[in-house]
């Protein structure tokens, strides 16, 4: 098995992909408002990704 | 007075009937061992197909940044609730849970945020197969299409 060495910023939006993925197929009915609710997914995890990071950035000083 | 409403709401809303194991049980229990196989049992390919990618490839990161898989272990009230958590997290996956113990995969727990990473993305691969089985018993039992 490989070994890979990823960023905390390529991990995060792994683990964004692929959660938003099952959140996407999970919740909604037609195939439609699946991708529609799994790319908003991912755009929340963006969103909280740059957000939490320009956070911990301004607060550390 | 209240409990005439209650009695009439009860009376209007009879409590729906228990679906029988046999129905829901297979393509939970297959769901379970092969990540989106209870799609797959349940005539829904491509969304079993869509879950079992993202479980698979999210374990597989896992593996590959070397996270540790969690043991049972007991003592104060936050190691047993992370251990045990993380045990049944990690159990969660299936198939893929048991064939890396099986093959003797064994991490130890070290510093560093790759190794970090890694555990928590092999315990996330086990709670997206949760989500998948939970989808696969309301396919089988009628509450979903």
């Amino acid at each position: 098995m490989p070994k890979v060495n990823l960023s905390h910023f390529e991990a995060s939006l792994l683990f964004a992909l692929f959660t938003s993925v099952v959140l996407g197929v999970i919740t909604k009915r037609t195939d439609r408002e699946r991708l529609r609710y799994g790319l908003y997914c991912f755009a929340c995890f963006l969103a909280a990704i740059f957000g939490l990071s320009w956070l911990m950035y301004l607060g550390h000083g | 007075m209240a409990e005439n409403t209650v009695a009439q709401t009860a009376k209007a809303q009879p409590l729906p009937k228990p679906v029988p194991i046999g129905k829901w049980l297979p393509a939970v229990a297959l769901g379970w061992l092969i990540p989106g196989g209870g799609h797959f049992l349940l005539k829904r390919p491509g969304r079993g197909a869509l879950l079992g990618g993202a479980v698979v490839l999210t374990f597989l990161f896992g593996l590959m940044m070397r996270g540790t898989l969690f043991e049972p272990q007991s003592g104060d009230l936050l190691t047993t609730v992370i251990y045990y958590g993380g045990f049944l997290g990690d159990l969660l996956s299936g198939i893929l849970y048991l064939l890396s113990v099986m093959l003797a995969y064994s991490q130890p727990d070290m510093a560093g945020h790759v190794h970090d990473y890694g555990t928590k993305f092999l315990v996330a691969a086990g709670l997206l197969n949760l989500l998948a089985m939970v989808d696969a018993f309301e396919i089988a039992t009628g509450k979903k299409d």
